[in-house]
């Protein structure tokens, strides 16, 4: 599993438990007990897995099983603002393999990585249904359509600049 | 784009507030829940849908009707209705328009199934990627179960029923209804075997009807209109319409609906508005990873589930990707196959294994390593793979493949013995190439190349070599006369 061990505080290990008991601690209710787990913690590390399975009296193996079957569900924590290239069909025949790889040059890491100063990670999706706007960037929340490889730059420095007044404020 | 199109799945979308019950019931909405619940018998609504002719949309076309009717005939003391809006094809998102759009007539549907089948429960399957639609969602059940339209003895019949939502996570597989259902069971959403059918086992256990979100939207008109009028739209053997997310390099791009019946034609180049920039038609991609790509000869064949079958693709949800001259064939075919090699779940072999194998024959073709054994070797595994596949995803991977051989096999052709590819897209056989009419002999791409495969004068023509050049690109990155192509 994760390579760095993290230590969970006593709070957090309370606020998953509150999760699963307001879900009943079903074994049956465990995707939505890990959307809310990762909603609170940003990702699944091994750590809040072990919680979840002996809160639900599951198998660790089992909750890991579902983690990693999911593209949903993260055992990396994401960036501060995670970057999200749509590569479905529509936006494929648009170009949106110009585009990540510039993301992948401007930013120096892969697909599934986080950059080092944790500011930014890049992943692929299969088509979040906007594909009169190929291709499609999500930032965070934010969608930036039709874009071209000329643009990433700017989308990379709007980010960037958007944390900098937000510290500011 | 309004003309030629026939809005019955979508006839809201757009025209009412879907967060508003009132205006949903003020266009006839709840209507036919409450004809079906205080005067018909369940017999008699199945026997209503199946004489409509209404087919499933979610891809496979099964008749609606027989569906209803196999899981009323099942006996058991807890049943349950579901409702799939896990719409994961690449370039189909009409599930999610209809939901953020129109949500009630989902919500209508589920119950007028649930009071036919004998069931006081239902769940939405949504992906977690569509937060909007899952909103509007909760709030039209909550308004819904305020009105008295769900919840306990609806339109004081007796009937009662409740909706809960079930959120998906990022797999493709489970929009296969027994994937689905293990999903919902919080499980991997691996799909099993078939028999038992949900329809006599399925959530929990229980006998479960498991119907799409654009199914769904269609049934309370049916109820409303009655089934002759809807059994009067589309074809023989497919009624009433189709919505197709209609994308690519078309100049008109979004959702439409229309007649079964209709054209490739009509839809591509009269609604669709024709090729983008003047560009010559290529092919069109219907049905996602499991349709197949069409081509001019198709463009004048009706759009109906047994003919986009017959065709070698197939309805699927509804996906609509065209395709000009620019799109490599070969290239398209491997991109739909790393789809379904990142989406196979792993359960059974031929697909975990044989559509990996595919996806790296399609990539040695794509590098100029290809062989004309290879294209043979395509063809028998994917026919393998479809025979032998446990669901639907791996029964129908292999069909942008085999689809592209068939109609484009020229293409894959050149890409094999000639080794180009004759649409300028896979980079490994391209070369670059310094135009002479352009060149100014300025030195700039002489000083970017990093391996010194550019030579030439100050003022002269400028050239490559292609043995050294390492097609890093940068020459075509700092000429400032467009001298420098790839060809």
């Amino acid at each position: 599993m994760s390579s760095v061990k993290i230590e969970l505080r006593k709070d957090q290990v309370e606020k998953i438990h509150a999760f699963c008991d307001q879900c009943g601690n079903e074994p049956g209710e465990l995707i939505n007990i890990l959307h809310r787990t990762q909603e609170e913690f940003g990702y699944l590390p091994a750590e809040i897995q072990e919680v979840i399975a002996d809160k639900l009296a599951l198998p660790v193996a089992k909750v890991y099983g579902v983690v990693t079957f999911y593209s949903f569900f993260t055992m990396i924590p994401k960036g501060e603002f995670p970057i999200s290239i749509c590569t479905g069909t529509a936006c494929y025949v648009r170009g949106a393999e110009k585009v990540l790889s510039e993301f992948k040059k401007l930013l120096d890491i892969q697909v599934g990585e986080t950059s080092a100063d944790g500011k930014f990670s890049l992943s692929c999706l299969r088509c979040v249904g906007a594909c009169g706007l190929a291709p499609v960037v999500l930032v965070g929340d934010k969608t930036y359509g039709r874009i071209a490889p000329d643009d990433v730059k700017e989308i990379l420095e709007e980010a960037g600049g958007a944390r900098t007044r937000g510290q500011g404020d | 784009m309004t003309n030629r199109q026939l809005r019955i799945a979508l006839r809201n979308c757009g025209s009412i507030n879907p967060e508003r019950i009132e205006e949903y019931i003020a266009g006839n909405g709840y209507l036919s829940l409450g004809k079906v619940v205080t005067g018909m018998e369940p017999k008699q609504a199945i026997q209503l849908l199946i004489d409509s002719g209404l087919r499933g949309r979610g891809g496979a076309g099964f008749p609606t009707g027989l569906k209803w009717l196999y899981a009323m005939n099942s006996e058991a003391d807890q049943k349950y209705v579901v409702c799939n809006a896990d719409e994961g094809d690449p370039g189909a998102f009409m599930d999610r328009s209809i939901l953020e759009g129109d949500p009630h007539s989902v919500l209508e549907a589920m119950a007028i199934a649930g009071y036919c089948i004998g069931a006081d429960k239902g769940y939405i399957y949504i992906r977690a990627e569509y937060p909007l639609a899952i909103r509007r969602l909760k709030i039209a059940i909550s308004q819904a179960k305020e009105s008295g339209l769900l919840g306990e003895n609806i339109f004081s019949s007796g009937f009662s029923f409740d909706i809960d939502l079930k959120y998906g996570a990022g797999a493709f597989v489970c929009g296969e209804e027994t994937a689905l259902i293990h999903s919902m069971e919080g499980e991997r959403g691996e799909p099993s075997l078939k028999p038992p059918f949900p329809a006599e086992s399925g959530y929990l256990g229980m006998p479960t009807n498991v119907n799409n979100v654009e199914t769904l939207a269609n049934i309370p008109v049916i109820f409303e209109k009655g089934a002759d009028w809807f059994s009067k739209i589309g074809t023989e053997k497919s009624k009433g319409t189709k919505v197709f997310a209609l994308a690519g390099k078309v100049n008109n791009v979004g959702l439409i609906e229309v007649q079964m019946g209709t054209t490739l034609r009509e839809v591509i180049f009269d609604i669709g508005g024709g090729i983008r920039e003047g560009k010559k038609f290529k092919a069109v991609q219907t049905g996602g990873p499991s349709g197949g790509c069409l081509t001019e000869k198709h463009l004048d064949t009706p759009i109906d589930y047994e003919n986009l079958v017959a065709n070698g693709s197939m309805m699927g949800s509804g996906g609509m990707i065209v395709m000009d001259e620019d799109d490599c064939m070969v290239s398209i075919a491997r991109f739909y196959l790393e789809f379904s090699v990142d989406e196979s779940c792993g359960k059974c072999a031929p697909c975990r294994i044989g559509n990996k194998r595919l996806h790296e024959l399609l990539d040695r073709i794509c590098q100029g390593n290809g062989t004309d054994a290879d294209l043979e070797r395509l063809r028998n595994l994917g026919e393998v793979i479809k025979d032998t596949s446990l669901c639907g995803l791996g029964q129908s991977s292999p069909n942008p493949v085999l689809s592209t051989l068939d109609n484009f096999f020229e293409e894959f052709e050149s890409h094999v013995r000639d080794k180009k590819c004759p649409a300028g897209v896979c980079r490994d056989l391209l070369e670059y190439f310094i135009l002479e009419d352009n060149c100014v002999g300025c030195t700039a791409c002489a000083r970017a190349c990093p391996v010194g495969a550019i030579t030439g004068e100050r003022k002269e023509l400028h050239v490559v070599n292609t043995a050294i050049c390492i097609k890093c690109g940068a020459c075509m990155e700092k000429c400032k006369f467009d001298a420098v192509v790839l060809i």
